[in-house]
């Protein structure tokens, strides 16, 4: 192995730097949610407790997080699946180019670079021209579905670049119906990749911010409840919430990447033995 | 069946969704720009008072100019940090298990919270703060630095600490599509590392810069949490304005300034877009 060049280390330097520029701040609400009673928001801590996170669990002192906490839990859960099955499909189609595929893509990519708060107002004032109540599961759901669908439908075209036509011409050749192809031949090739956008679904829904704040009416998912709460909190118990909620996402992501690994795996274990002259 | 009807069958919940919560809140907030408002409530009405107080107010100019020169800045930055990251990543490290490794980390802070990600730097950037702390404990300042916080500076580094991501994993991905015999006769033919650099690996990265560019650019063009978080409401951009006006109901205003907005960021947009193709860099 040839010996690394200078320039290794002083960029090996520079990324140590932008890990801890990134992770840095993170790490110090961390520890200083657990600042005694007494402690305030910056060092020096003042003791060491949990009084913090013991306060996350009582209404009057932090309002309904937990049920904020639910719903954005839920609402999640939905924009995954919606996103997940919405892109798969979009990406079948726009394998081969159809009438309309181009306006389409464009509306996908504005979607996507769209100021957020313009989702926001637009959506409020039709759901409220309409005499329609705003609601996360409804007006809330179909705004960030305006977020994670360019992000899932970008992802599965970056899968289907790289998808190999031969595999689906074999099952083909071999008698599969079009739908039997795409069920036991396509969707078992590309399901990591899945995974990457179920991820992106559930993370980007859990933590959006922009795009429900005036499309979830009454009852406010957690980055809204947050949000409320840097207003009128002046203690750490707002560290604690930030480390937990930050712990519960790293927690999801690291779910779906051994998802990902463990379905790698197996695939190496019983995957095709062409060519090995077994 | 024709395969162009399957193909449309197979879009049509994704051309209902965009239609719904894109193009009709688009046309939405275009309608309501010629609305009227009274203090509680907006009324129908075909008038350009909104447009004509936007453009009469030089309020309007300067959060638009503050607006484009956050984008400006925050882009440099992202691009310097975000470029000299991905080169390591894609460059340097040899092994790939390690490689995808360090990846992950450089992105899994973009699947958390950005709200808390922003508060978490009030520990360090207050008047108390660690960053003060240390420079007044180093002896390079005597009393704590008051624009640490509640300013341009930490509205720029939040930008920069939120949206560099959006320029390494582009970049990364270009770069790791780079064939590497190119860089090895760049080598044979003399070139140093420099103008390999120069003449190699930058042009050839350009599409993921420009896909980055439009990230970070729309990101921040758009945003106002931000700003009002880490200025301390002492700072104005153009989604300011807008949210400003929601808050005083003010809806049709907030609406005709959504619609310039909307308009500066397509024309930014479809400038950046004429350099890359962004379907093939994927």
């Amino acid at each position: 192995m040839e010996s690394r060049p200078r320039s290794f280390y002083v960029l090996a330097a520079f990324f140590c730097l932008f890990l801890l520029f990134l992770y840095g701040p993170t790490l110090t609400i961390g520890i200083l949610s657990f600042q005694g009673p007494q402690g305030g928001l910056t060092f020096p801590m003042n003791g060491v407790s949990l009084h913090w996170f013991r306060d996350l669990f009582e209404v009057q002192a932090v309002g309904d997080i937990w049920g904020s906490f639910r719903r954005s839990f839920v609402l999640g859960l939905m924009v995954m699946v919606t996103t997940v099955l919405i892109s798969v499909m979009a990406g079948l189609a726009f394998r081969k180019r159809f009438a309309g595929s181009g306006i389409l893509f464009y509306l996908a990519i504005t979607s996507l670079v769209i100021p957020s708060i313009l989702i926001s107002l637009g959506v409020g004032l039709i759901f409220n021209q309409l005499g329609l109540k705003v609601h996360w599961a409804t007006s809330g759901f179909g705004s960030q579905l305006t977020w994670t669908l360019p992000f899932g439908l970008l992802i599965m075209f970056a899968v289907f670049n790289r998808f190999d036509k031969s595999y689906e011409e074999a099952a083909r050749d071999q008698g599969a119906t079009a739908w039997q192809t795409i069920r036991f031949v396509v969707l078992p090739i590309i399901a990591p990749s899945l995974i990457g956008v179920a991820l992106f679904g559930f993370t980007l829904s859990y933590d959006e911010f922009a795009r429900t704040l005036l499309t979830a009416g009454s009852y406010n998912t957690l980055p809204l409840e947050i949000f409320g709460m840097t207003t009128n909190v002046t203690t750490p118990v707002i560290y604690a919430l930030g480390t937990l909620t930050t712990l519960f996402s790293l927690l999801i992501i690291a779910v779906f990447l051994l998802t990902v690994w463990a379905l790698s795996k197996r695939r190496a274990r019983f995957g095709s033995d062409a060519g090995k002259g077994v | 069946m024709p395969r162009s009807l399957i193909a449309w069958l197979q879009v049509t919940p994704l051309s209902l969704i965009l239609m719904g919560f894109l193009v009709a809140p688009i046309i939405m907030i275009v309608i309501v720009s010629f609305w009227g408002a009274t203090e509680f409530s907006i009324y129908p009405a075909f008038q350009f008072d909104n447009y004509e107080f936007l453009f009469g107010s030089p309020v309007t100019y300067k959060v638009f100019l503050a607006t484009f020169k956050y984008a400006l800045i925050t882009w440099a930055f992202t691009l310097v940090i975000g470029f000299t990251v991905a080169y390591f990543l894609a460059f340097h490290i040899r092994s790939q298990p390690i490689q995808i490794a360090l990846f992950l980390l450089c992105t899994i802070p973009f699947w958390t919270s950005n709200i808390i990600r922003m508060i978490s730097w009030i520990p360090f950037l207050g008047r108390n703060g660690i960053a003060n702390q240390t420079l007044i404990s180093w002896g390079v300042i005597d009393a704590p630095l008051d624009w640490l916080l509640y300013s341009d500076f930490s509205v720029i580094l939040a930008f920069v600490h939120l949206y560099t991501l959006f320029m390494v994993v582009p970049i990364f991905n270009t770069m790791m599509r780079i064939d590497k015999s190119l860089l090895e006769a760049a080598r044979d033919g003399g070139a140093s590392g420099f103008q390999t650099l120069r003449h190699v690996i930058i042009p050839l990265t350009k599409p993921g810069i420009m896909i980055g560019t439009i990230f970070v650019v729309t990101l921040v063009m758009g945003d106002f949490i931000t700003v009002r978080f880490m200025s301390g409401s002492q700072k104005a951009n153009v989604g300011r304005l807008i949210s400003n006006d929601i808050a005083l109901l003010q809806y049709p205003s907030a609406a005709a300034t959504a619609v310039v907005l909307l308009c500066t960021v397509l024309i930014v947009i479809a400038i950046l877009m004429r350099f890359v193709n962004i379907r093939k860099e994927l």
